[in-house]
């Protein structure tokens, strides 16, 4: 039987059979390469995060998605979803967050080991989004500190895909130093943590 | 059972206690003072002919212009043999909301009440555990009272004029 919309018609060329991480800028001779360890920390990081989802509505739907082979995003070293905050880098707050749960994604965040990064997707983890109303966090940023906001309402795959890029970009440029400066302290102690 | 059935049972037994008969829908309501809640409960449930065994609902209602009695608790009864459905409601002030408990008859009341309390802040003399239950335990005001607007007053960053506050 025909199908009235053929797919696949044109074959695409295989561009390389591995995608690698571009190499960092450094010296390079016979033997040995030469670069600084920031450079080479970062690299690994930011290809092999562990995102933890805390999906609490609709935009988890649209992480399942992204999750799925469609949109994969396993294709950015993320594969491995992780369920426990200790193993985790990457909280992915996804979803409307009541007040009655701020305490609880406070608690997730302090059992993640340092270096730990946070992203609010979707309108109501950034800001509360529609439910300005006495029973919803307005905003994740009120409890815990946030790395990168994904817009939309819910945000489609690729939206949240690119803020796993934005991470990606964070976490290979973050100075190893970072997380023992005293500004890093100080943002800490303004939710009260430590 | 007939809808005249049980306001002429509930007449015999309260005389004039009870007010404001209406058929909403085609549901009894009437009302009766707040003091008298669990005596007219009690001979709904007891009543061999009446037989009101099952509490669906229990809530209350802000009236804000209705001066001394700002605040009805209405409670749902259901007859399940006869599948016979009415509504009953009592007053009290804002000033001192004590209405007392129905968990004693109905334990579906226990945290309807909780409820209740939480959102309107009526005072449920007796109840054994009178604590918020949805909202957090350091929310200072009950939020579904008129006088609170609806959103957070917490945010800086939404401007009234653009957000028709």
């Amino acid at each position: 039987m025909a199908r009235p919309v053929a797919y696949n018609l044109i074959k695409k060329p295989l561009e390389a059979d591995i995608s690698l991480a571009e190499m960092p800028e450094g010296s390079m001779g016979e033997g040995f390469f030469a670069t600084s360890l920031n450079k080479v920390i970062g690299l690994a990081r930011k290809n092999s995060i562990w995102p933890l989802p805390f999906a609490t509505s609709c935009c988890g739907i649209e992480f399942m998605a992204t999750m799925g082979s469609h949109y994969d995003l396993a294709r950015f070293g993320s594969e491995r979803v992780g369920f426990s905050p200790r193993q985790c880098d990457l909280l992915m707050v996804i979803g409307t967050i009541a007040k009655k749960m701020g305490p609880v994604v406070k608690q997730v965040y302090l059992q993640m080991a340092e270096p730990r990064w946070v992203m609010a997707v979707g309108a109501c983890a950034s800001s509360g989004g529609i439910f300005d109303t006495y029973s919803v966090l307005q905003g994740i940023d009120q409890v815990i500190p946030v790395d990168v906001y994904v817009p939309g309402c819910p945000p489609r795959p690729e939206a949240i895909i690119d803020g796993v890029i934005r991470i990606q970009d964070l976490v290979g440029k973050e100075s190893l130093r970072r997380r023992n400066g005293e500004k890093y302290k100080g943002l800490l102690e303004s939710y009260g943590i430590q | 059972m007939t809808n005249e059935r049980i306001k002429q049972r509930l007449q015999e037994k309260f005389t004039d206690q009870l007010t404001g008969f209406d058929e909403p829908f085609g549901m009894l309501t009437f009302e009766a003072s707040k003091e008298l809640n669990l005596k007219v409960l009690n001979f709904l449930y007891d009543d061999e002919e009446l037989k009101f065994r099952f509490l669906t609902d229990l809530c209350a209602v802000h009236y804000p212009d209705n001066a001394g009695k700002e605040l009805a608790v209405v409670y749902h009864l259901h007859n399940l043999e006869d599948n016979v459905r009415i509504r009953f409601k009592v007053f009290t002030g804002i000033e001192q909301p004590d209405v007392y408990t129905a968990s004693g008859l109905f334990s579906a009341a226990n945290w309807m009440e909780r409820e209740t309390y939480d959102f309107y802040g009526v005072n449920f003399i007796g109840h054994p555990k009178l604590k918020r239950i949805l909202n957090v335990d350091e929310m200072d005001y009950f939020p579904m009272r008129k006088e609170f607007p609806l959103e957070d007053q917490s945010r800086v960053d939404k401007d009234d004029e653009m957000f028709g506050r």
